[in-house]
C-alpha cells in the first residue's frame, strides 16, 4: 500500500520528535552520571576532579536516604490504595442513575486541575492550619484540641493532599471503563438472583482490572516525583519526615549546591523509577496488544 | 435503560453522589469563597459562610502589588508556547506512524512512553546547569523547550490514537485521484485532524499550566508562572488567606474550566489511549 516515496517521508517526519526525545534523554543523562562520579561543589566551583563511588556512598549511606526511600514508598503506596478503592466505590456511585448526573461529575473532577501548589497551599493554611484552619475550627466546636497535622503527621497530611488531587482522576478513569460494561451481563446475573455485592465482585470488578492497572501505571509516574506539595507544605520536614527521593535529591543538589552528591541521588533515582517503570511497560504493552 | 429503576434508590444514589461530589469540590469552593472576604473575615471564628460584606479588594491588591499580571501572561507564553511547539514536531511523527506503519512504530511508541518514565529529578541538574550556562535559567524561552520535551511523549501518543482512527481508505482514494503528499495532508487530513489536535492541544495547556517541577526550578522572579508566584506564597509573612485565595482562584479558573470541558479527550489522553 505505501510505497516507498511515502515510507522515506514519514522516516523524516518521525526524525524530529526521536531525535529531540533522544537528546532530551541521553544529553542530560549522560551528564548526570558524569556528575556523579566528579567532584563539584557549586560553592567551591574550582575544586573538582574524580572521586570514583564517593559521592554514591555518601548519598546511599546518608540517613536521610532511607527515610527519603521508606517515605516515597509510602507516599506512592498511600495515594495508591486511597485513590483505587475510593475511585471504584465513587466511580461505581457515579454509575448509578441519579439527577444532576453531569454536574456532580464536574464536582468530582475539579480538583485535578486545580495546580499543586495551588492546593497545596490551600490545605496547608486554610484546612489544616493548627490556629486558622478549618479543621482547627471544627476541632474546636466540638471540645478537642487543635491538631497540627503538617508538623505531627506531615507525611499522612501529604498523602491526603496528594489523594485530593488524584481521587478525580482514578473515579474519571474507572468511570468511563464502568460505562462501558455491557448491561445485558448485568441484568442477566440480577435475573439469576446474584446480589449486589456479588454482582460487584463477579462482574464489575473483573471488568475495571485493565482500567485500574492503568490507573496505578499512570499515577506511580507522577507520584514518584511528587515535590512541589512537599515543597511548599513542609520542606520535606519536620528532619526528614516528609522527604521523599525527589525532594532529597533536589535538596542536596540546590539548598546545599552539591552537584556531584546530587547527581549520585538523581542515578539512583533513576535506577528505582526503572525498576518500576519494566513493571510497568510490561503490563501497558500487554493491555495496548489487548 | 431496561433495568426498572425504582425512585427511591434514584434518590437515594442522587443524595449520596451530590454530598461526595460537593465535600470533594468544598476546598476550591472555599477557595473562591474566601477570596471574596476581608483578611480579618477569612480568618474570623467561627468562619463566615455567605453572610459576610462581600469585596473584590483582594483581587485589586493582588493585581496591584505583586505583578500578577506579568506570572500570568508567563504561564499563558509557556503553557501555548510549548504546546504549539510540541504539536509542530509531534504532528509529521504521529502521523507517519499512524498512515506508514513500518516494523518498529510500536517500539518507537513504547520508547517514547517510556522517556516519560525518566524522573525529573535525575536530570535535574544537567537541565539547571545547562540553563545556567546558556543564560536562559528564568526565562520563558528555557520553561518552553523544557515543557515541551516533557510532554512531546503524551502529544504524540495522543495525536497517534485519534490519527489511527481515520480510515486509511480516503487517504489511498485521494491518492487516487492524484493528491501529492502535500495536499494529502492540507485537504484531506487536516480537516479530519482537527477535532483529536483541538483535544490534545486542551490537555497538553492543562498540563503545562499546572506543571510544577520544572517552573519551580528554573524561575524566580522574571519568568515564574503561576505555580512559582503561587509558592511565594508559602513563607510565613505571606499568610493572607483572602490574598492568597484571590490569586489562587484566578490562577485556576481559567484551566478549570477548560478542564471540564475536555473530561472526555483526557481520559483518552492521560491513559495513552489504553482506556477510552
Amino acid at each position: 500500500m505505501s510505497t516507498q516515496h511515502s515510507r522515506t517521508a514519514a522516516r523524516f517526519m518521525i526524525a524530529p520528535a526521536t531525535v529531540l526525545l533522544l537528546g532530551w534523554m541521553l544529553i542530560p543523562l549522560c551528564m548526570t552520571l558524569y556528575y556523579s562520579f566528579r567532584r563539584y561543589r557549586l560553592l567551591t566551583p574550582d575544586r573538582t576532579g574524580w572521586v570514583g563511588f564517593r559521592n554514591y556512598e555518601n548519598f546511599l549511606t546518608n540517613p536521610a536516604f532511607m527515610d527519603a526511600l521508606v517515605n516515597t514508598l509510602v507516599l506512592v503506596l498511600g495515594v495508591l490504595i486511597i485513590t483505587v478503592v475510593l475511585g471504584v466505590l465513587l466511580a461505581v456511585l457515579l454509575d448509578q442513575p441519579m439527577f444532576g448526573q453531569g454536574i456532580v461529575r464536574i464536582l468530582v473532577i475539579a480538583p485535578f486541575f486545580v495546580m499543586p501548589t495551588v492546593s497545596a497551599l490551600v490545605w496547608k493554611n486554610m484546612f489544616m492550619n493548627p490556629v486558622n484552619g478549618l479543621f482547627a475550627y471544627a476541632a474546636k466546636a466540638v471540645g478537642l484540641q487543635p491538631y497540627d497535622f503538617l508538623s505531627q503527621a506531615p507525611l499522612a497530611s501529604i498523602i491526603g493532599i496528594v489523594s485530593w488531587q488524584w481521587l478525580p482522576f482514578a473515579t474519571l478513569i474507572l468511570l468511563t471503563a464502568i460505562q462501558s460494561l455491557d448491561s445485558e451481563q448485568m441484568e442477566a446475573a440480577e435475573m439469576d438472583g446474584a446480589s449486589p455485592l456479588s454482582r460487584f465482585w463477579f462482574i464489575t470488578l473483573p471488568h475495571l482490572s485493565r482500567a485500574i492497572t492503568v490507573v496505578i501505571l499512570i499515577q506511580t509516574i507522577f507520584l514518584l516525583s511528587i515535590f512541589a506539595e512537599i515543597l511548599v507544605t513542609t520542606n520535606g520536614g519536620p528532619g526528614t519526615a516528609s522527604t521523599n527521593l525527589t525532594y532529597l535529591v533536589y535538596a542536596e543538589s540546590l539548598l546545599n549546591y552539591d552537584v556531584g552528591e546530587g547527581s549520585a541521588g538523581g542515578v539512583v533515582a533513576i535506577i528505582l523509577a526503572n525498576i518500576v517503570a519494566i513493571f510497568l511497560m510490561r503490563m501497558i504493552g500487554k493491555n495496548l496488544d489487548a | 435503560m431496561a433495568r426498572a429503576v425504582t425512585q427511591k434508590r434514584k434518590l437515594i444514589a442522587t443524595l449520596a453522589a451530590w454530598t461526595i461530589g460537593m465535600a470533594i469540590f468544598f476546598p476550591i469552593f472555599w477557595t473562591i469563597l474566601t477570596s471574596f472576604k476581608t483578611e480579618a473575615e477569612a480568618i474570623s471564628d467561627p468562619p463566615s459562610l455567605f453572610w459576610f460584606d462581600w469585596t473584590l479588594e483582594n483581587y485589586g491588591v493582588v493585581n496591584e502589588r505583586s505583578n500578577y499580571p506579568l506570572h500570568f501572561m508567563n504561564s499563558v507564553i509557556i503553557s501555548v508556547g510549548s504546546t504549539v511547539l510540541g504539536l509542530i514536531i509531534a504532528v509529521p511523527a504521529a502521523w507517519s506512524m499512524a498512515f506508514v506503519p513500518g516494523k518498529r512504530t510500536k517500539d518507537v511508541l513504547m520508547w517514547m512512553l517510556s522517556t516519560k518514565m525518566l524522573p525529573p529529578v535525575g536530570v535535574l541538574i544537567p537541565i539547571y546547569l545547562i540553563s545556567r550556562n546558556l543564560g536562559v535559567l528564568d526565562s520563558r524561552v528555557a520553561l518552553v523547550v523544557v515543557l515541551t520535551l516533557i510532554n512531546l511523549p503524551i502529544i504524540v501518543w495522543m495525536l497517534y490514537t485519534y490519527f489511527k482512527e481515520i480510515p486509511g481508505e480516503i487517504l489511498e482514494a485521494a491518492r487516487m485521484d492524484g493528491a501529492t503528499l502535500k495536499s494529502e495532508i492540507l485537504y484531506v487530513l487536516t480537516p479530519m485532524a482537527v477535532p483529536g489536535i483541538a483535544s490534545t492541544v486542551l490537555l497538553n495547556i492543562i498540563l503545562a499550566w499546572n506543571e510544577a517541577f520544572w517552573t519551580l526550578n528554573l524561575t524566580a522572579a522574571k519568568a515564574a508562572p503561576l505555580t512559582a508566584f503561587i509558592a511565594s506564597y508559602s513563607s510565613p509573612e505571606g499568610l493572607f488567606y483572602a490574598k492568597l485565595s484571590a490569586a489562587s482562584t484566578m490562577a485556576i479558573a481559567p484551566i478549570l474550566i477548560m478542564g471540564w470541558f475536555s473530561q472526555k479527550q483526557l481520559v483518552r489522553g492521560l491513559t495513552f489511549g489504553a482506556v477510552k
